[in-house]
C-alpha cells in the first residue's frame, strides 16, 4: 500500500484528494490503478505525469518498484531546453 | 529496466581525459553540413507569407495569382494542413503556429506558403497572395493581458486550476500552485521581510543557425526530411501527426546543429516544407531568415514575479511565497507551472507557497529555452534573498547555506530531496578565491545558486565491432554540445579501447530505434548508459567468441582490460585476446560482432549551480562589463571536463545576455522592432571575460560511471548574480531585466530624485 499525493492539478480528476491510497508494488500498477479507480486521470496519465518515487522522478520507467513506505508522488512531466 | 544502472566506483581511462572532438575538423574546415547545406536536384524554394498584424481575423486568402506565377509549383495555406490532431489541444497548437487557421496571433505568424523554381519568383508570389484581415485588438505585454479591459485571445480559454471554474473567457490560461506548511503563521514568525515585484523581458534562444529543412514526398506516400533539430525521432512523428503520415514511411535526418538551446525541440517550418513537396511533387527546401527565425521561432517568456520572504534575525527562513505570471504567446502551456517549481528548490522550507499563471499574449508561441522557465524565478528568488541578507546583516552565501535544501528536506516542489549537491556549491563558492577578491571603485559582487530537474527518457543504441577491431557506435541522440566525444569516450573506457579506434555518428530515423531528444540535459547521461549497455552486449558477444577461438567453454572466459582472458589454469597459459584479435576472426566464428542497446534512462537527478560574478558600471553611461565570473556545478563525473567547462560557460554567456541586453521590442502596433542581431544584441566574445569553471563530482547514485546532465542548470543563476552585483555596484535595487543602460540610468535617476 502507498500514499500517493497528486499534484494540485490532478485533484479535481481524483474527487478532490491530494492524497490517494492505491495497492501498488510497481509504478505501472499504481497508473494502472489510479486510472481504473478515477477515469478523469487516464489523459493526464498518458503522457503528462512523472512519479518522483523517494525524491527519484521517473518519467518512463514503470517498471520501478515502489518500497514498502516509499514516498511517492505524482508530478507534471516537464520539457527540456 | 533490465539494465542496472547502480553507480559502481571504478578507475577510469578514458573518461576525465580531454581528446580532441571528432566533428571538430570538420566544423573548422566548413564541410560540416548544418540544416542549410543539404540539397537536392530539381529542389524548390519555399517562401513564407507571414502576418503583419499582432492580431487579425483571416477573413479570406486569395492565391490564385501566385499560384499562376510562372515557376510557382504550389501554395499552401491553412487548408492543405486539414486539422488531423483528435482534440489534442498541444498538437492542435503546433499546427495552429506552423499556419494560421482562423486567426494570425502575433506578427509573424505563418499565413501562407510558396514552392517555386528560385528565391526570387517564390518572394514575387507571396506579394501576389491577397489576405483579407480583419484586424483586432492586441495586447503583448504580460501584466495588461490579465487585467480585465484587455482584448481575449482566445474566447474559448477558462482559467483552469481556479474553482469555482470561471465563466467569461481569459487570458489567464492556467493557475498552478505549490508548496507547503502554512505561509501566513510562517511570515508572523518573521523578524524581516523582503517583499518586491520583478519583470524579466522575452528573449530568444539565440542560435547561430536559422532553422532549416529540405522536405521530399514521393508520390508513394513515403518522405524524407532532412532538418537541422534536436530530436530528430520526435519531428518525425509530430510531422507524421499533423500530415496524416505512416511513421515508418518518413525518414528524419538530422544535420549538424548549429545551437538549439530548446529552440530546436519544437517543429516550426517542417509540416509546411512537407506540404509544399506533396503538393509540388518535388523536393522544397525551407530556410528561415533571421528575422523570420525571431518573429516566429521560439522565444522564452517574458515574466513578472511577485516574491515575499520571511525570516528570523538568525537567518533562518519562515516562510516564501512567490506569484510568477509567465507570457506564453497565443498557446498555453507550463511555464509558469516551470517556475512556480523551481523558484524555490534550492531551500530547505518549512512554510513555502508558489503560484504559476500561464498568460496568453500576442507574441510568438514560447518554446523551451535551456531549463525552461528556471532563470527568470531564480531571478526573483535570488534578488530577494541577497536583499534579505543585507536586512539582517547576514553574508548572502552564509544565509544561503543556513537555509539550504539537503538529503531529507522537503522539495518545494512536492518530494522529499535524495543526495543532492546545493551545499557542496555553496560551500565552494564561500571558499572559492573570487568571494575575497578586492573590488574596484564602480564594482559590484554578486551570487545566486540555481536548480533544475534534468531528466533522461527513451534511448537506443548500436555498437558495431568493424573487422579491424575499430568501433562504430550508432546513437540516435543529436549531438548538440560535443556528446560524439563523450560517448566515444564511454564506449572505449567500457571495451579498453583507444579513444581514437571509436566512431560516433548520429543515425537517422530509418537505422535505429526511436530516441527521445536532445533536451533536459539528457544526451550524455542517457545515451551514455545505452553505449555502457550496448559495450557489454558486445562484450558477452567477443567473450563467446574468444571461448570458440580457443575451443573452450565460454563459462571459462572472462574480459578485464580490454581482453578475454582464459580462466583458471585449466586452459594453459593463454595469452589474452584484444578486441582486435577478436574482430580478426569474426568471420569464422559466428560474422559481425555488435551490442544493442534499447533502454529507458530514468533517475537523472536534480541539479545545482552556484555562480559568481563581478560587474562594473559606469555611472555616466549606465554601460556595464562583467570583469569576472565563476560557475560551480556538480556534474556527477566529468566524461569529457573540457565540453562539460564548455556548458558552463555557454550558459553563464547566454544569462549574461539576457540579464544585460537581450529583449524583444514591441511598437505600438504590437510588431516586433528588433528582429536581428544588430539591434537583438546577444555577447560576443569581446563582451565576456574568461568565465571560470569548478566541477564538482558527486557520484549520480543512477548512472554507472555517476554522470548527471550539465546542459542547462548554468543558465539558471546568471540573471540574478548579475542583477545582484550590478545592485551593489549602483547602490539601487535592479528589478527589470535586461539591466541595459538606459535601466541603469533610469534607476540612478530615480534614486537621486527620491
Amino acid at each position: 500500500m502507498v500514499d500517493v499525493t497528486l499534484w494540485s492539478g490532478l485533484r479535481p480528476l481524483a474527487d478532490h484528494q491530494e492524497v490517494v491510497h492505491v495497492e501498488a508494488r510497481t509504478i505501472r500498477e499504481l497508473l494502472r490503478k489510479l486510472a481504473e479507480r478515477y477515469p478523469g486521470l487516464r489523459d493526464p496519465i498518458r503522457g503528462q505525469v512523472a512519479v518522483a518515487v523517494d525524491g527519484v522522478i521517473f518519467r518512463d520507467d514503470w517498471s520501478q518498484e515502489l518500497p514498502e513506505d516509499a514516498e511517492v508522488m505524482l508530478i507534471r512531466r516537464i520539457p527540456g531546453g | 529496466m533490465s539494465f542496472d544502472s547502480a553507480y559502481q566506483s571504478r578507475k577510469f581511462n578514458s573518461v576525465g581525459t580531454r581528446p580532441l572532438r571528432p566533428d571538430g575538423v570538420d566544423k573548422v574546415t566548413g564541410r560540416a553540413r548544418y540544416g542549410a547545406d543539404f540539397n537536392m536536384p530539381g529542389q524548390l524554394v519555399a517562401r513564407v507569407l507571414r502576418s503583419p498584424h499582432a492580431h487579425a481575423r483571416i477573413k479570406s486568402i486569395d492565391t490564385t495569382r501566385a499560384a499562376s506565377l510562372k515557376g510557382v509549383k504550389a501554395v499552401v495555406t491553412a487548408a492543405d494542413l486539414p486539422d488531423l490532431t483528435d482534440g489534442d489541444a498541444s498538437l492542435f497548437a503546433i499546427l495552429d503556429n506552423c499556419m494560421a487557421r482562423t486567426k494570425a496571433m502575433y506578427d509573424g505568424h505563418a499565413v501562407a506558403a510558396v514552392a517555386a523554381i528560385d528565391e526570387k519568383t517564390a518572394k514575387a508570389a507571396l506579394k501576389l497572395i491577397a489576405v483579407d484581415y480583419e484586424v483586432l485588438p492586441h495586447v503583448v505585454d504580460v501584466d495588461e493581458a490579465t487585467r480585465p479591459e484587455a482584448p481575449v485571445l482566445n474566447e474559448t480559454v477558462f482559467t483552469q486550476g481556479v474553482e469555482p471554474a470561471p465563466t467569461t473567457p481569459s487570458n489567464v490560461a492556467n493557475r498552478s500552485e505549490f508548496g507547503h506548511g502554512d505561509i501566513a503563521a510562517g511570515f508572523a514568525q518573521a523578524d524581516v521581510i523582503v517583499e518586491r515585484s520583478y519583470k524579466t523581458e522575452q528573449t530568444h534562444q539565440g542560435y547561430i543557425e536559422p532553422h532549416a529543412c529540405v522536405a521530399n514526398c514521393s508520390p508513394d506516400g513515403t518522405a524524407d526530411l532532412w532538418v537541422c533539430t534536436q530530436g530528430h525521432f520526435v519531428f518525425r512523428q509530430t510531422c507524421s501527426d499533423l500530415l496524416g503520415l505512416e511513421v515508418s514511411k518518413l525518414r528524419v535526418t538530422s544535420s549538424e546543429i548549429g545551437g538549439g538551446f530548446g529552440g530546436k525541440t519544437h517543429v516550426w517550418a517542417e509540416p509546411v516544407a512537407l506540404a509544399l513537396s506533396r503538393k509540388a511533387g518535388r523536393p522544397v527546401k525551407l530556410v528561415m531568415s533571421r528575422a523570420e527565425v525571431f518573429r516566429a521561432s521560439g522565444p522564452t517568456s517574458a515574466t513578472s514575479i511577485d516574491v515575499k520572504i520571511g525570516a528570523g534575525k538568525d537567518g533562518t527562513i519562515t516562510a516564501a511565497s512567490a506569484t510568477l505570471r509567465y507570457s506564453n504567446g497565443p498557446y498555453a502551456d507550463m511555464w509558469a507551472e516551470l517556475g512556480a517549481m523551481t523558484s524555490f528548490a534550492c531551500y530547505d522550507l518549512e512554510n513555502v507557497k508558489t503560484v504559476g499563471l500561464e498568460v496568453l499574449v500576442n507574441r510568438p508561441k514560447v518554446a523551451a529555452y535551456r531549463a525552461p522557465s528556471a532563470p527568470m524565478a531564480a531571478f526573483a528568488v535570488e534578488s530577494a534573498m541577497d536583499e534579505l541578507a543585507a536586512k539582517i546583516g547576514m553574508d548572502a552565501v552564509d544565509l544561503r547555506i543556513k537555509n539550504v535544501a539537503k538529503e531529507g528536506s522537503r522539495s518545494s516542489y512536492g518530494p522529499v530531496y535524495g543526495p543532492i549537491g546545493i551545499g557542496p556549491t555553496l560551500e565552494a563558492a564561500k571558499a572559492h578565491p573570487h568571494m575575497s577578491a578586492p573590488l574596484r571603485k564602480n564594482q559590484g559582487r554578486g551570487m545566486a545558486c540555481g536548480f533544475w530537474f534534468n531528466f533522461g527518457g527513451q534511448t537506443c543504441t548500436d555498437l558495431n565491432v568493424n573487422a579491424d577491431g575499430t568501433v562504430s557506435l550508432a546513437v540516435g541522440t543529436v549531438d548538440v554540445g560535443g556528446s560524439r566525444a563523450s560517448l566515444s569516450l564511454i564506449a572505449a573506457e567500457e571495451l579498453g579501447i583507444p579513444y581514437e579506434d571509436v566512431k560516433a555518428v548520429v543515425s537517422d530515423t530509418a537505422t535505429l530505434g526511436y530516441n527521445d531528444m536532445t533536451d533536459g540535459s539528457r544526451g550524455t547521461f542517457s545515451t551514455s548508459m545505452a553505449t555502457i549497455s550496448a559495450a557489454r552486449n558486445a562484450i558477452e558477444v567477443m567473450r563467446k567468441r574468444a571461448a570458440l577461438m580457443w575451443e573452450i567453454p565460454p563459462e571459462d572466459v572472462y574480459w578485464e582490460d580490454g581482453h578475454a582472458h582464459a580462466a583458471g589454469t585449466r586452459h594453459g597459459n593463454r595469452a589474452p585476446l584484444s578486441v582486435k584479435e577478436i574482430a580478426a576472426e569474426a568471420a569464422n566464428t559466428g560474422g559481425p560482432v555488435a551490442g544493442h542497446s534499447e533502454l529507458v534512462a530514468d533517475g537523472a537527478g536534480v541539479s545545482f549551480a552556484t555562480h559568481i560574478c563581478d560587474i562594473e558600471v559606469d555611472p555616466e553611461t549606465g554601460s556595464s562589463r562583467v570583469v569576472r565570473y565563476t560557475v560551480i556545478q556538480d556534474a556527477g563525473k566529468a566524461v569529457h571536463p573540457a565540453y562539460v567547462e564548455g556548458q558552463y560557460q555557454g550558459g553563464a554567456a547566454q544569462g549574461i545576455g539576457w540579464a544585460l541586453n537581450e529583449e524583444y521590442i514591441y511598437g505600438e502596433d504590437g510588431r516586433l522592432q528588433n528582429p536581428g542581431f544588430l539591434d537583438y544584441r546577444i555577447p560576443v566574445c569581446s563582451d565576456l571575460p574568461m568565465i571560470d569553471t569548478q566541477i564538482l563530482e558527486i557520484p549520480n547514485p543512477n548512472h554507472p560511471y555517476g554522470v548527471r546532465g550539465v546542459g542547462e542548470t548554468s543558465i539558471v543563476p546568471p540573471l540574478a548574480a548579475i542583477a545582484n552585483a550590478v545592485s551593489k555596484a549602483v547602490g539601487v535595487r535592479m528589478t527589470h531585466i535586461p539591466i541595459s543602460p538606459p535601466r541603469i540610468l533610469a534607476a540612478l535617476s530615480d534614486d537621486k530624485g527620491s
